[in-house]
């Protein structure tokens, strides 16, 4: 700390953040989780209705449906959570498909490919997810290996105390960035948040994947006893689906509103730059 | 100061070409040869990992009676507008025969009753669609592997084809005849069966009657239904569109376990 305290002066200093490792299967993820997400519509699509247990298929009672239905002279497109119905005509059950009103979960251009093609999406979505956990795997043995974790996502324990939350939480809210010594390492928030997605949401995208392959329930039943059967599986892998995207949404705006460029060039080059003349 | 300049325009001249590359070339890459044959790449491994992990037995999971499904969706074709099946129909399948051929050692043709009367296995089993819905059934219907033992595969047999009596796409060239094919590991797989009964009772038309295969551990575009024929072939490329099934000749993976 001296030494840095001693070189404040000298302004701008560029210190090495992000690992080779670090950096490749981070783009990599970005790849795999953009093909993954857009085919992943494309085969929700196909059936566009969740529901929770061993079993679901039309007649069974779902609790979130897409569908477009006749009113009147008009098509509706209607989304049905629980017992709500909402109108999401043109966006959400029915939407334009080549200047068409068409019945479609979601809208072509959240879909891969844009047009309904259940194998087209299906072959893009499981080649991705190979790489995906390719690339998972490798990141998960490096960071075991290089201390990768201990070092740079384990929280230290006087940051998870309620006073260090509150504060980093009140800053965060303020968009208060750290800065200087403190912005060498992540914050509390970014640890945790990173723990979560790399340790919880995205081991669960690839369980409750595998759980709904017929070839891989015979290998792992009780992967049905911990989702609770198929199309609950089938249900929270989309749920998960989208805390990713909430995660990413945030993720993105906190690179945006902390330094777009620096935090580019840091997650593509290594390199992230600190002023030490602006801390205290 | 130069160098953050560059890397600056690298970063918006690749930001651009990425998203405009996303907005007009997605769907003129999706639909070209070469990205088709590279993504291929994951149905093989995804067989081969499946089968390393499964071994030849591992068994899908059977569920209670509680868990049948109220109502047992049908799906693809309900009723085949095919003479002969008609016919079969209007005489409660009564001069309905299956037949079996191809590399055997003893070519067969069984009647209903036969069929019946050989030892049979029931199982309740889900059956999950390939759109993402599933619908939970009870199977009575005799062992494949103890049909394909009573008439002696030949050496060179690989695979199981089931000729089907619907066509689901009409075409003046016959590529539209239901069709689909098994490899000998979940032909002799102990919940592969040829099932004539759903729910204590004879199959419905709508799933399939008289016969339909059941193949567990797939998807349900491999569980032919309306079978009128079992043939044994050292390989597929000679049936229609030459991928071993009516889905897999429009795209579909043969390898239909995940």
């Amino acid at each position: 700390m001296a030494t840095i305290d001693a070189r404040a002066k000298t302004g701008r200093m560029h210190i090495y953040r992000h690992s080779l490792a670090v950096r490749l299967s981070h783009w990599v993820n970005v790849l795999c989780l953009t093909v993954l997400l857009f085919s992943g519509l494309q085969i929700f699509n196909a059936h566009p209705a969740l529901y929770w247990g061993q079993y679901g298929a039309d007649n069974d009672p779902s609790f979130l449906s897409l569908e477009a239905v006749e009113d009147g002279n008009q098509v509706k497109g209607l989304t049905h959570v629980g017992s709500l119905s909402f109108d999401t005509t043109g966006v959400l059950g029915l939407s334009n498909v080549d200047g068409e009103a068409t019945a479609r979960g979601f809208p072509s251009w959240l879909t891969l490919p844009s047009y309904q093609d259940l194998s087209t999406g299906r072959h893009w979505h499981f080649f991705f997810a190979w790489l995906f956990v390719l690339n998972g795997l490798a990141y998960l043995l490096y960071g075991l290996i290089s201390r990768h974790f201990r070092r740079d996502l384990a929280p230290a324990g006087n940051e998870l105390t309620l006073a260090h939350l509150t504060h980093e939480v009140a800053n965060h809210a303020r968009l208060r960035f750290p800065k200087g010594a403190e912005a060498r390492h992540y914050n509390t928030l970014q640890k945790l948040t990173y723990l979560v997605v790399i340790f919880l949401l995205l081991p669960l995208m690839v369980a409750t994947g595998l759980t709904m392959s017929p070839g891989f329930d015979a290998v792992a039943p009780w992967l049905l006893d911990i989702f609770g059967g198929r199309q609950s599986a089938r249900t929270l892998h989309f749920l998960t689906a989208f805390s990713l995207v909430a995660f990413v949404v945030v993720h993105v705006a906190m690179v945006i509103l902390s330094g777009v460029f620096n935090n580019l060039r840091s997650m593509i080059t290594g390199y992230y730059a600190i002023r030490q003349g602006d801390e205290q | 100061m130069s160098r953050l300049v560059t890397r600056r325009r690298f970063l918006i001249g690749s930001t651009l070409t990425a998203s405009a590359l996303g907005l007009s070339g997605c769907d003129a890459l999706v639909e070209s040869d070469r990205t088709k044959s590279v993504l291929k790449i994951a149905e093989g491994f995804s067989m081969k990992a499946q089968r390393f992990l499964q071994g030849d037995n591992a068994l899908a999971r059977e569920f209670s009676e509680a868990d049948l499904s109220p109502v047992f969706r049908s799906n693809g074709t309900s009723m085949p507008d095919n003479p002969q099946y008609l016919d079969w129909m209007s005489q409660q399948f009564s001069t309905w025969r299956l037949d079996i051929g191809g590399l055997v050692e003893k070519p067969a043709q069984l009647s209903l009753a036969q069929l019946k009367a050989m030892p049979s296995r029931t199982q309740i089993t889900r059956h999950d669609c390939v759109e993402g819905w599933s619908a939970i059934g009870k199977w009575t219907g005799l062992p494949l592997g103890a049909l394909l033992q009573s008439v002696g595969l030949k050496p060179e047999a690989r695979y199981i084809v089931f000729h089907c009596a619907d066509e689901y796409e009409k075409s003046l060239d016959g590529t539209g005849w239901y069709y689909e094919s098994i490899d000998l590991v979940d032909a002799f797989h102990p919940q592969t069966i040829l099932a004539y009964s759903m729910n204590g009772r004879n199959l419905e038309v709508a799933h399939g009657a008289p016969l339909r295969l059941r193949v567990e551990r797939q998807l349900g575009y491999k569980h032919a239904k309306y079978l009128t024929r079992i043939e044994a072939v050292a390989d597929l490329g000679r049936l229609y569109g030459g991928n071993g099934g009516f889905w897999e000749d429009r795209g579909y993976e043969w390898y239909a376990g995940i």
